[in-house]
């Protein structure tokens, strides 16, 4: 089930937040109401953490991480680091690496087993991500852009790449993170796939501008609907076997 | 991307994703949207003018291309396209196509389908097609009014006036309005005993005319006006203007007798002076000593004098004997030279033996045997009382002015010339005085003659091929030296004016 919404009438939700399967980061912004929309979707599920990094709010472009570990910046704060070590639960690694290109949510796309880099990203950055992250790392393009962390977004079940993305390309990608892709746009025609909208394996939530067209591409190709569906066949199962019995 | 550079390329191929607004699969662009989509999302004809309104004078059925030029173009056709076009600001957009939507002829309605293209959304081009209206509102133009504007209903009348007794300055004063149009706007001209009236339905258009005169000629004038009616409650006042304009009374090859005044402000200069050049200012040459000045109308308005003896007054010589007395010099823009030339009247020649010895500044011209015209102060008997205050002053035999053609001339005496002028619509005032036809054709003659004589006279003006002008095939090269005559590249093309239609053809030749 993917959810609309906006920070701050910022469609680019992408930028201010971060979802992964265990956590997600939350920029601290002048209204809860961005806040409470995370927390009423996924407070049962995963921890959701309101933090800045490096002072600033565009959390979602600076880190990158998945189920396994958050890769922070090197201009992220001490008192970041610690806080952000003690509101994520403790299998989760959080590391602050040395890498000159700093917002490594631009730079990096991962799901919690292959990550896509930027192809001047450092050796040592490299080798971090694949220990950090415990993912097979790919230096890629998408569609000719070298930010593959803001032209495309994935989870472990679909992604959605840059609309010039040629049919090539979209095989090879998808070949490398044995995930169905689909080209796609988010905020009505926006091709910064990763700056509107965010995802993980149950759940996305995109700007408030993304149509409807766009939101069934999403669902789709995340396969939310099918999450949903088998969750309300489980209960109908229950229910059915409850009468049953 | 697709150069080839020996490197091996991936074959790329288009995907296709979904219209962001309706849905339907679409090659991928900049705002990721259909077509459709996007033409209902953003209008690129906003703030393009659909109406406007054209000027069209019902008279002469022209359209008004401003600022102020009137164009003639049929319904329908190519030039009216262009024009309705060209009307229109498009600066933002790119225009495609344009084309006429058929409009009954007497709605007054001019429709033009227009198509442009413009960016919009991150670099997508739409195209859009949009409709104008033009409306042809009736607006008389100038030309049109002029010629329907009753020709005593003047506001304006400019009186110009020269007290001499003869008309060339006119003549040329005529060509030199009719080369720049400075009349165009008056709505009668009126010739008139030493002048002629102009009159204008517009103050501004007089005063404009009467700019035009002082930079051509020196002039005084003065403007008064007449109150004709009075509306004490609208506080409008209609008022008939008048100017009197007066034209400086020396002319071209006059003998002037400086006053002293003059004569010391100017150097000492004469003073017996002979006028060569009357432009806004009047050149003053010293044929003795080639000396010259010239005095600009101010200066001649507060010092004013008259010539001592003027044109009517020319007596011919003949040349017998020239010494030149120095080089050719370069004075005022032409070239003179002082000589001592031995001079009969040729009245006397034959009959007696009188002669004279005069300095020249024709040295450069006269050989012996010439005929020459110029002033016999020996026989005047001239009363001026600027020449009485000049006690000492020794007054030669004769002046002379010019090389006479007349001897020579002979031969081509009432055949037409190559060439031709325009010459304005007056109207003639014979009521006045006993208006001399003959008089004022033969001082056209004359003046005809001059511009043959005087390229520099010719400068200014516009002469134009005579049509009916043959040349004779036995070209009378038998005299050693030729005619003074206006070469043909001078001339223009021939401009009939009363029939306009058949302009093109008669500018061929």
């Amino acid at each position: 089930m993917a959810t609309r919404l906006q920070f701050e009438n910022n469609c680019e939700i992408g930028v201010f937040s971060k979802l992964t399967n265990a956590y997600c980061l939350v920029a601290i912004g002048g209204s809860e109401n961005f806040y409470s929309t995370f927390e009423s979707e996924l407070a049962d599920h995963i921890p959701v953490v309101k933090t800045s990094i490096a002072g600033s709010r565009i959390v979602g472009r600076l880190c990158a991480g998945n189920k396994k570990g958050l890769l922070l910046p090197h201009t992220t704060t001490d008192q970041e680091l610690q806080h952000l070590r003690n509101s994520l639960p403790d299998e989760i690694v959080v590391q602050r690496i040395e890498e000159r290109l700093s917002a490594l949510g631009n730079c990096i796309a991962c799901n919690d087993h292959v990550a896509l880099t930027h192809t001047d990203l450092d050796r040592e950055t490299e080798e971090l991500i694949a220990d950090v992250l415990g993912v097979e790392v790919f230096r890629q393009t998408i569609a000719g852009n070298i930010l593959v962390g803001s032209y495309c977004a994935f989870s472990n079940r679909g992604g959605l790449v840059h609309p010039h993305t040629s049919i090539e390309d979209l095989d090879e990608l998808s070949t490398l993170l044995q995930v169905p892709l689909v080209a796609g746009t988010v905020n009505r025609g926006s091709e910064v796939i990763a700056a509107g909208m965010i995802v993980n394996d149950w759940t996305a939530f995109c700007g408030s501008d993304t149509t409807a067209t766009e939101l069934s591409v999403i669902e789709s190709v995340f396969k939310l609907r099918e999450a949903q569906s088998s969750e309300i066949v489980d209960e109908m199962r229950k229910s059915l076997i409850d009468t049953y019995v | 991307m697709e150069e080839d550079n020996g490197m091996f390329n991936v074959q790329q191929t288009v995907g296709s994703v979904l219209c962001c607004k309706c849905g339907i699969p679409m090659a991928p662009n900049s705002a990721n949207m259909c077509v459709k989509c996007l033409r209902s999302e953003v209008d690129i004809t906003e703030g393009l003018q659909k109406h406007v309104i054209i000027m069209w004078c019902p008279e002469c059925q022209k359209y008004l291309q401003p600022p102020r030029t009137w164009i003639k173009a049929q319904l329908e056709s190519k030039e009216l396209l262009t024009f309705c076009v060209k009307r229109l600001k498009l600066n933002k957009v790119k225009l495609m196509n344009f084309e006429f939507i058929w409009t009954e002829p007497h709605s007054r309605r001019i429709k033009v389908k227009l198509t442009v293209q413009k960016e919009v959304l991150n670099g997508v081009k739409l195209e859009q097609a949009y409709i104008v209206e033009y409306v042809q509102t009736d607006h008389m133009c100038e030309s049109c009014s002029r010629v329907q504007a009753n020709p005593d209903q003047w506001v304006a009348a400019v009186q110009l006036r020269q007290h001499v007794s003869h008309r060339r300055t006119f003549f040329y004063l005529e060509q030199l309005i009719l080369k720049h149009d400075a009349a165009i706007r008056a709505i009668k001209i009126k010739q008139m005993d030493e002048g002629i009236d102009f009159f204008f339905a517009n103050r501004s258009h007089a005063l404009k005319f009467v700019e035009f005169v002082g930079k051509v000629v020196p002039i005084k004038s003065r403007n008064d006006k007449q109150l004709v009616s009075h509306d004490p409650k609208n506080n409008t006042y209609n008022y008939k203007y008048t100017f009197s304009v007066e034209i400086c009374p020396i002319c071209r090859e006059d003998l002037i007798c400086l006053p002293p005044k003059v004569a010391n402000s100017l150097g000492n200069l004469g003073p017996l002076v002979l006028c060569v050049k009357v432009s806004n200012s009047v050149v003053l040459l010293d044929p003795f000593t080639l000396r010259s000045d010239f005095i600009d109308a101010d200066k001649y308005w507060r010092v004013p004098f008259k010539p001592l003896l003027s044109c009517k007054q020319l007596v011919e010589y003949i040349v017998l004997d020239v010494e030149p007395l120095g080089y050719e010099l370069n004075v005022a823009g032409s070239r003179y030279a002082l000589a001592d030339v031995q001079v009969a009247r040729v009245s006397d020649f034959g009959k007696n033996d009188k002669m004279s010895t005069v300095k020249t500044h024709l040295g450069h011209l006269l050989n012996s045997g010439d005929y020459a015209l110029g002033y016999d102060l020996y026989g005047a008997n001239s009363n001026d009382i600027e020449l009485d205050r000049y006690k000492n002053l020794v007054l030669p035999d004769a002046i002379l002015v010019k090389k006479s053609y007349e001897e020579k001339r002979q031969k081509t005496r009432g055949k037409p010339r190559p060439w031709k002028l325009k010459s304005m619509n007056m109207e003639v005032d014979s009521s006045s005085r006993k208006f001399d036809e003959e008089k004022i054709t033969t001082e056209y003659e004359e003046f005809l003659k001059d511009l043959e004589e005087n390229p520099e006279l010719r400068f200014n003006i516009s002469l134009y091929h005579n049509n009916e002008y043959q040349p004779s095939e036995m070209a009378s090269m038998t005299d050693g030296e030729e005619l003074p005559s206006v070469p043909l590249e001078e001339l223009l093309g021939d401009l009939d004016i009363s029939d306009e239609e058949d302009e093109g053809e008669s500018m061929i030749e």
